[in-house]
Formats: structure tokens, sequence, C-alpha cells
């Protein structure tokens, strides 16, 4: 460990300007928690607001641990598009990589109060809230140790010791719901708010608007993010919005656009929304990101936009790519030990994969279960209305 | 309009309507091409537009062809402003294309998934169904007719294979029709298009590719609020629409081997539906089977039950069975049990002629 320390150390010319106490190991630099400060990509644009400052205070140990998290989600989600093409996963199944430092920035900016609640893309918000990757496969798969025991699927996680609301099929229909959680937050007076996610396409939907005046009129601390990965399904978001600057949306209330990509990024706006929506309000969040696959697994994701667009944006954008640039430019850990971290989250995610395959299916009972409260609910009749076929659980 | 309206009266009025009708409209012709079901449908708009320049498609995504190539070619073929594409947003469409119908176009509108439709459900039940009522005829909206795929399609989950036709069902002024197969649904959607009241036309997407059929390459129409009788029989009456219809043909052809005699009936259109041909039906063999893939309770079953007791009770030999989907949401793994599948079916037909 020393050896490699000297070698990176000699290799480094700015190694000289470092303190001498500075090791590069990077199971050191994973505990490490001296503030680092680090520009954005971008500058942040704000509606209504003026827009946090560019440098963000972080440490070692974060930088790590986003880019430790990042690379299992990436992971999770190519393992879930073979699982899905060798159909092990059935029904629909809609992939979040690309977007991933939307996810781990908003984790690393609230605490396990702050409730999100967000649309079907919900692998990797499930992920970050602390669900296990044994749980996600088991779920995709309709195993009975899913996260909603098999019965929700790709798009019906939940999670609630940590406040994660889900994972909901119909369009924009999460955005109300956010803002009734908000209100409860408010009510209790327990300094939590409440982020509310949805996509370009969803931005589109009457009830978004109607939620938002609510929350408006009621002062509640719910963030209203739209992620913007430029792309409704198919439709480009020029095609469906009249004005594609979501941010600037929420017209009387402010809103703030941010780099998607950069995990930083989302971790500053995250912060200081989250300050702002306690004090004074509902507030908009943009995320400009992209996602690499399509729409879900039955869409190629290639109809609509050019393999350049998305291996430019591989390139010169991607989120893992930037945090490791951003963790050797600092020296905080060797490009081999990054890759080992990449290894081992490999191989975190084949094992979770093949204990996931071995789960059993739910129980046939459970088709009943939890249509009502258990004792306060009807009786269901089978094909036959002459034989009682179950009484509901 | 009105006189191009009293002209489609004129034509469709020449189809007669028979109770157990094996004539013209009902046997698939021989002087078609072999088509699937979106193609057929894709015909069907081909020509709605092609006849009348008043008409009007849209929705999500139907610009390219549509998620189920329903809208293929359309949008070349009529441009732009006839063809087009909306945001994300139901209601919205909806809305918008009552609005259009009440100027006396015919509007299209497309929900990508019955799904989504609820969104849009105060729209049709609170505008467009009530619209010509409440102005006293002053205003209407028929030329609305609003197209979803429906329907259970092997792992659809919660939100991708409902079938909420009962919903509508409950709403006067408003039509439902639900074809069974791709002639069947070209000549429908013609009618639903053209007659004169908004419709919501329902289409099995199970059956977008799986079901081919011989279908006229020219302009037909079907009639609506006639059921059909596809399959003559004499112990017992099986009603069903959709896609449904070929599970219970597939329960027909196992009871007849053990001697049982099925008379199926495809509804078609299910408000305003054709009492007649299934009374007439009931009265021939006492007993009456309905399947749909909608939960029981208070799915349109329940309306055909009701309404054939009371005009059948005393030739009634058995009780009305209804073979539908279950009292739960629409699962995600366990669909093969939610769903009213043959041996249901099967059994039930058993059960109801030897009760």
């Amino acid at each position: 460990m020393a050896a490699a320390a000297a070698v990176v150390a000699r290799s480094s010319s700015l190694s000289k300007l470092r303190p001498i106490l500075r090791s590069f190991a990077s199971s050191a630099a994973s505990d490490d928690n001296r503030i680092l400060t680090i520009e954005t990509f971008v500058p942040f644009t704000g509606h209504l607001i003026d827009p946090p400052s560019r440098a963000v205070d972080t440490t070692p140990a974060e930088i790590l641990s986003f880019f430790r998290d990042m690379a299992r989600m990436r992971r999770m989600e190519i393992a879930a598009d073979s699982l899905y093409k060798s159909k092990l996963i059935r029904g629909f199944c809609h992939l979040y990589d690309g977007q991933e430092a939307v996810a781990v920035g908003m984790e690393a900016a609230i605490t396990k109060r702050d409730a999100i609640i967000t649309s079907y893309r919900d692998h990797c918000t499930f992920l970050s809230r602390g669900g296990t990757l044994l749980e996600a496969f088991a779920e995709l798969m309709g195993r009975r140790d899913g996260c909603s025991r098999g019965k929700g699927g790709s798009m019906h996680f939940y999670k609630k010791d940590a406040s994660f609301y889900g994972g909901h099929g119909i369009v924009g229909a999460q955005v109300p719901l956010g803002c009734g959680l908000a209100f409860a937050q408010k009510y209790s007076k327990d300094a939590s708010v409440t982020f509310a996610l949805y996509g370009d396409g969803a931005a589109n939907q009457g009830q978004l608007f109607e939620a938002l005046n609510m929350s408006a009129l009621l002062d509640l601390p719910v963030i209203l993010v739209c992620e913007n990965n430029h792309y409704g399904m198919g439709t480009a978001e020029w095609r469906a919005a009249k004005s594609p600057s979501y941010y600037k949306r929420g017209d009387f209330v402010p809103g703030l656009k941010v780099d998607g990509m950069d995990a930083l990024a989302v971790k500053q706006a995250c912060k200081f929304v989250k300050e702002y929506a306690l004090a004074n309000g509902p507030i908009i969040l943009e995320m400009d990101t992209y996602r690499y696959h399509g729409h879900s697994m039955s869409d190629p994701g290639s109809t609509y936009r050019t393999r350049d667009e998305i291996s430019g944006i591989r390139q010169e954008r991607d989120s893992i790519e930037r945090i490791r640039r951003v963790i050797l430019s600092h020296e905080l850990a060797s490009i081999s030990e990054l890759k080992d971290i990449e290894k081992e989250v490999r191989k975190e995610v084949e094992e979770a994969v093949s204990q996931a395959k071995k789960c059993s299916m739910p129980d046939q009972s459970v088709l009943f279960k939890d249509v009502f409260v258990k004792g306060y609910g009807a009786e269901t009749f089978g094909s036959d209305r002459k034989a009682l076929s179950a009484a509901l659980p | 309009m009105a006189m191009a309206l009293r002209t489609i009266g004129r034509r469709t009025s020449f189809l007669r309507r028979g109770f157990s009708s094996l004539s013209e409209a009902t046997k698939a012709p021989t002087d078609g091409k072999l088509i699937n079901l979106f193609s057929a449908i894709n015909q069907a708009l081909h020509i709605a537009l092609d006849t009348d320049p008043r008409s009007y498609v849209f929705g999500e995504d139907v610009r390219f062809g549509g998620v189920f190539r329903c809208t293929t070619g359309l949008a070349d073929k009529f441009g732009r402003n006839r063809v087009f594409n909306t945001p994300l947003c139901e209601q919205g469409i909806v809305g918008f294309a009552i609005g259009l119908a009440a100027m006396g176009n015919r509007a299209i509108a497309e929900i990508q998934f019955a799904d989504y439709i609820y969104p849009a459900f105060d729209q049709i039940v609170n505008e467009a169904a009530k619209f010509r009522y409440r102005s006293g005829n002053e205003f209407n909206c028929g030329g609305l007719t609003v197209r979803t795929p429906y329907g259970a399609v092997g792992h659809g989950g919660h939100y991708h294979s409902q079938s909420p036709e009962s919903f509508f069902c409950h709403v006067p002024g408003l039509k439902v029709v639900i074809p069974r197969s791709p002639f069947q649904a070209k000549g429908l959607l013609l009618s639903c298009i053209r007659d004169p009241n908004p419709v919501v036309f329902f289409e099995p997407k199970w059956l977008y590719r799986l079901a081919v059929e011989e279908v006229p390459q020219d302009d037909y129409m079907l009639p609506l609020s006639e059921a059909e009788v596809i399959r003559q029989g004499t112990d017992i009456t099986l009603v069903g629409w959709g896609a449904q219809l070929s599970v219970l043909e597939q329960a027909c052809e196992e009871a007849a081997k053990e001697g049982i005699s099925c008379e199926l009936i495809d509804l078609r259109t299910l408000i305003p539906w054709d009492k007649e041909t299934v009374e007439a039906s009931v009265r021939k063999t006492g007993k009456l089977l309905v399947s749909h893939e909608a939960p029981l309770t208070g799915g349109f079953g329940a309306e055909i039950s009701a309404s054939i007791a009371e005009r059948c009770f005393l030739r009634l030999e058995a009780p009305v069975a209804r073979i539908c989907g279950l009292d739960t949401p629409f699962p995600l793994v366990y669909e093969q049990f939610y769903m009213p599948t043959k041996n249901k079916i099967l059994d039930a037909i058993k059960a109801t002629v030897k009760y």
C-alpha cells in the first residue's frame, strides 16, 4: 500500500503541494472526511431565485461513495436488461442508466425522513434510499422476497422505512400525491420535505399544475423535480412542450435548472431547495439528464434519436466518468482502485441476481391479499358464482 | 354534414337486422386480403380520413404510426394538420376532441392504453355524453370517437391490461363498441366514426398481431347495436366481446366434444346493446353464460344478467353464469389465475347445463 502510494506520489507533479500526511490508498480515502470544495461543471440557472454557488462542499468519502453507488446502479440496470431479454423479468421494465447522478446526488443532500416519490423508472431511486439489490431483482422477477412481495414488479418499488413512496405507473399521478405527503410533513413539523419526481413527458399533465397551485397556496415543503431526459417515450421535449424550460413552468413558483449528470451539482441543488422549501414553500428543480436505454425494454431507443447523440452524451457527460475524473484529478484513488470497486460492484450484482433467481414465487393466496385491509374486506367469487372461491384475507 | 350523415344512414339501413344473423356481414368475405387487427384499423382510419376532409386523428405518438402501428402512414398521406401528436395529457386530448367535434368535425382521439383513460373520464362522462342533451340538441359532439387498446396481453400488469368498458356503459349518451376480429374492427370502426353520437371504441390489444383475417379493401360498415350469433347451438347461450370470444370459442369446441351444443354471441356494441338477439337466443336455449376479462363485480355481465333475468325469467333453467376476471386489481405474476380461462368457462358450461 505504501509502495503504491509512493508511486502515485512520484507520478503526480502536484504532490509536492499536498500536505505530507496525505495518503492515496482508496480505503483511507473512503473514510476521509476532510472537506473538499469542487466546482460544478456548469452553473445553475434560476427562475425567480438566486441560484446557489457552484462551489460544492464534499468529502473524499462522499465522492467515492458516489462512484460506488452509481457503478452499482449502472450494473444493476444492465443486469436487468439481460434478465429481461432472457424473459426472467416480464412485463415492463424502464431502466435508469444514465440518470444515476440524480438519485445519488439527491440522497446525499437529504435524510431518510425526507420523502421521495417518483415514476416507474424507480429501480435506482429504490437503491439510493437503502434498498438492497436482492430485493430489487426479486421484485423484478416477481418473487416473494421482492420489496413489494412480488406484486408490484418493476414499476412499483417501495420502501417505507426510508420514506420512499415508490414507484407509479400512471404518468404524473405521483405529483399530487407528493404534495399530499408534504402537507403531512408540514403538519407534523418535523423539518422534512418531499421530492416529487416526474419526467419531461409528465410535465404536461394537468394534475401537476393543480398540485403546484395547491402547494403554493399552502406553502408546502414540496420540491417538484423534473428529470428531463429530453424524450417522453419517443417524443422529443420540444415536440410536446411549448416551453421546454421546465424549471420556469411554475410561473409564480421559483425554479432551478441543474446539470443532472453531475452528482455534486445535484447534491448542491437539493440541499439548497430543501432549505428553501422548508422556509417558503414549493420550488421546481429541473435536472438536465439523459437515459441511455430507450423508454422501456420494448423501445430500442434509436428510432427517435441518433446513436451519435447517445454516444456523445456517454463521452461528454456520463456521470460515472465525471466522478472518476474528479477522483483521479484530486488523487483520491488510483485507476486500478476504481476498477477494483467496479469489479466488486459487478460481483455484488451477480450474486444478488443468482440469489434472486433462487427465490420462490409468491403463494397463490397472495393474489387476493391486500385488496382491502385484512378482516375488513369483502368476499370474492371466482369464476363460478356457485362456489365461494376465497374470502379476501 | 347533415346531408352526409343522412346518406350514410341510408347505406347502413341496407344491412337488415336478423336474429341468428349468419348472413351478409357475419362470415368473413373471400374477396379481401389477409391482414391483422392493427392493419384493419389502419385501413379504416385511412378510409375515414379519405372520405371526410373534416376528420382528424390525434393522440400520443400517432404520427410515426402509433405504439401499435394503427396509425401508420396517415400523417404522410393526410398531412400533419390532420394527423398530429398531442402531449401526454389524456384529459386535454379528449376535451380538445370534444371541442373539435362540437364544431362539426370527426375527431378520432387515441388514448394510448385504456388504463390511462381515467384522467379523461370526466370529459367523456360529463361533457361528451351530455352535450346534446343539455343543449337541447343545439350542439352535439357526435363526431367524437375515442379509440383505445384494452385488455390483457400476457404480461401487462396493473396498468397495461385493464378492461374499463363497464365504467362507460353506465353513461347514457355514450356508445361503447368492441370488435372481435380484423374484419369486424374495420367495419365497426367506420360505423363508429360516422355515427352521430360520441363513441368509445375499445380495441383488444392482444389481437393486434395475433388475429389475422380476410378483410375487404373497400369502404364498408357494420351495424352498431346489433349482436352477432357466430355459432349456432341449442343447449346454452354464451355472450362475450373482444378477445374473450376466442376463449369462449375454444370452450365451445371442448363442450361440443361432450355433447353440449353452445350458441355463441358477440355483443359487438355494449351500449346500446342488442337485447333482442340475446333474448331470442336464451328463449331457445334456456341458459346463459356471460364472460369478460373485467372484474366480476359491476362488470357489464351484471347488466346482461339482470336484463335477461327480467325478460326471460320463466324461460331460464339455470342462474345466469358469469365467468369474469377476479375482484382484484389486475395482477402481475398471477395473470393466468385472474383471467377467465377456457377451463373456467367449460366448468361453468357443464354446471349450468346440468343444473
